[in-house]
């Protein structure tokens, strides 16, 4: 990266003891390297927007999202008030991918939350303890990592049967396996420096150790790597919809409406496309970000 | 050589009875008790249990665990729930279907994102990077089976080129590769399973080469006069263990990952099994799909450990 060192514009500086310049923190300096990444910065903006028009999706939608009326069914882009066409029942698209937002957004981000919590919290404890504690953790990890993600989802999905929460349950479980071994990979290096010595040797208690000492220095790696899983959970769940293993369906969601419109791509093939755009632009904006920060807070850079 | 292929075999033992319990698990999890099912409705509660004895459903769930696992180890996964046929047999002819287009959608993204990720490498900063950035973060970002969707819109509707789903006029029991008639039923399903590794790849391999080109041993490379084809080879050498490891992955993904694509184009292999049996509750269908599967993918996994032992002599030492 180009921002290790500002140059001194004037030659004679160089002579001189460098002048006492402000110490920025590691967030400061994450931020300085952002703030130049533009392809990062536009992608935040456009998750930002996205997240609001779900959010706001009640205030934003033109039409009732399940208003069908079989006079207006299959129209295309643009027809009349119909922005983005009309579904196979009628139901206006653009309302419906708004609201649709709202599932599937959340589909994204929830389990990623919910399985870097958990799956953090074994990490840390299997990469601090080490020994047996270790051995039983990461051992039961990998017998997940022995199921391609897909299969997994596939497979507790199909067996717990449809409805969000059964997906929110599946995706969290196919999530807590990596974010586990990235923490314990982070912890157990942490672990052997010596400020964590110098705690213990003052006496701390291992739960104090625990959260003022490591999971501080742990976090950093962790959450970056969970920023990489939204994108990935939002294409699992919008599978799973896809395969009707999600919410049912009146709830308007992008991979159910997909699942839903693939009858009708011989009649209106660019509308029976929308819900797949939304997920694929929400889905490059998420993998974007998550590469800038990555690259951001890599400190070697 | 030897000491390490025992040790790595030995290890995906426990790996391998770890699969089998989750397996065994998903038939526990699911909702509803298959005995209920199997009863009719004016059944007493002695029916049920003369029943549940009949089954072994009585038994404490280990030694249920252990009378399954007896069964599975000769090849007997029971049978499915919608046509009382044995399960393992249709999933080893699913399974055949799968993995020819698995294998031909790997090796394609493996020949184009090594000379996509070595162009880019190169290229570094520049438009072909920069081009060849875009396409591995499309293919990563894409959900796979809206890409199947709009290439069946593009080609199959739109332009007629292709036939949209199936597997043609002769079906998956006399289907020819080699065949044109057959083969083009295949094409949009390999490219729609290839695109996501190929993103993944490409982006490993442009890592891998531009790492490997600010090493010292190319600058002498250069120095000595060596052409840049030459200076190529050299770093491709260099990547090669990762790559194997990375196309074994890959292949094990798209195995056990074709479930949506097969959907979207009705191929009738492992994934569309997969689908029928989650559409129709068919749990034992579900779960001997998802054990040859996921056995599958940890053979593959093993088998591109050793491979790798055997071309990069490091990786024993650790």
């Amino acid at each position: 990266m180009t921002d290790a060192i500002v140059p001194s514009r004037s030659p004679a500086a160089t002579h001189l003891p460098a002048a006492p310049q402000r110490v920025r923190g590691y967030w400061g300096s994450v931020w300085r390297r952002l703030r130049y990444d533009y392809v990062t910065l536009f992608c935040l903006v456009l998750i930002l927007i996205i997240v609001a028009s779900a959010v706001f999706a009640p205030e934003l939608a033109p039409l009732d999202p399940y208003k069908s009326s079989m006079a207006h069914r299959l129209k295309p882009i643009g027809y009349r008030n119909y922005l983005l066409g009309t579904d196979e029942q009628g139901r206006d698209m653009l309302s419906r991918l708004l609201f649709g937002g709202r599932v599937s957004l959340s589909m994204g981000i929830l389990p990623v939350v919910l399985a870097t919590a958990i799956g953090g919290l074994f990490g840390v404890l299997a990469g601090y303890y080490g020994g047996k504690v270790n051995t039983v953790i990461m051992r039961t990890m990998d017998v997940f990592f022995a199921f391609p993600s897909v299969l997994l989802a596939v497979a507790i999905s199909g067996s717990l049967g449809g409805g969000i929460v059964n997906q929110l349950l599946t995706l969290t479980i196919v999530l807590i396996p990596p974010l586990c071994r990235v923490a314990e990979t982070a912890t157990a290096q942490v672990r052997t420096m010596d400020f964590v010595d110098a705690a213990r040797a003052t006496g701390a208690s291992t739960l104090s150790i625990l959260f003022t000492h490591v999971i501080i220095n742990v976090m950093s790696p962790v959450v970056v790597y969970a920023s990489t899983l939204v994108s990935v959970s939002i294409i699992l769940a919008s599978g799973l919809s896809f395969l009707g293993l999600g919410v049912s369906p009146p709830t308007a969601d992008w991979g159910l409406m997909l699942s839903t419109l693939r009858q009708s791509i011989y009649v209106q093939p660019w509308v029976s496309a929308i819900p797949g755009i939304a997920i694929l632009v929400t889905s490059i904006a998420f993998n974007l970000v998550s590469d800038g920060l990555r690259q951001a807070m890599d400190v070697r850079s | 050589m030897w000491l390490y292929a025992a040790r790595r075999i030995v290890l995906t033992i426990p790996i391998l009875l770890g699969v089998t319990i989750i397996c065994f698990a998903l038939v526990q999890i699911a909702p509803g008790d298959p005995i209920q099912n199997l009863l009719s409705p004016t059944a007493s509660a002695a029916d049920a249990a003369r029943l549940r004895a009949a089954y072994g459903l009585d038994q404490p769930l280990v030694v249920q665990y252990v009378i399954w696992l007896g069964k599975v180890l000769v090849g007997n996964l029971g049978l499915s729930i919608a046509n009382n046929a044995p399960v393992a047999g249709q999933v080893l002819h699913a399974f055949l279907n799968t993995l020819v287009i698995a294998l031909i959608s790997v090796v394609l993204a493996f020949v184009v994102s090594t000379i996509f990720g070595v162009l880019a490498a190169y290229r570094s900063g520049r438009l072909a990077d920069r081009v060849i950035t875009a396409v591995a973060v499309f293919g990563i970002s894409v959900p796979p089976f809206w890409l199947g969707v709009i290439l069946v819109i593009l080609f199959a509707v739109n332009l007629s080129w292709l036939p949209a789903t199936g597997m043609g006029a002769s079906g998956s029991e006399s289907f020819d590769y080699l065949h044109w008639d057959d083969f083009k039923f295949a094409i949009m399903p390999i490219v729609a399973l290839a695109l996501p590794p190929l993103g993944i790849m490409t982006r490993t391999t442009r890592a891998a080469v531009a790492e490997i080109l600010n090493q010292d041993f190319v600058q002498t490379l250069r120095a000595k006069g060596l052409s840049e084809r030459a200076v190529i080879v050299h770093a491709l050498r260099n990547i090669l263990p990762q790559a194997v490891a990375m196309l074994g992955l890959q292949l094990g993904y798209l195995i056990g990952g074709s479930v949506l694509v097969e959907t979207v184009f009705t191929w009738p292999g492992t994934g569309y099994l997969l689908n029928k049996a989650v559409l129709t509750r068919d749990i034992p269908l579900l779960q001997g799909t998802i054990l040859v599967l996921a056995t599958a993918f940890v053979l593959i996994n093993l088998a591109v450990d050793l491979v790798q032992s055997t071309i990069d002599p490091r990786i024993k030492r650790s």
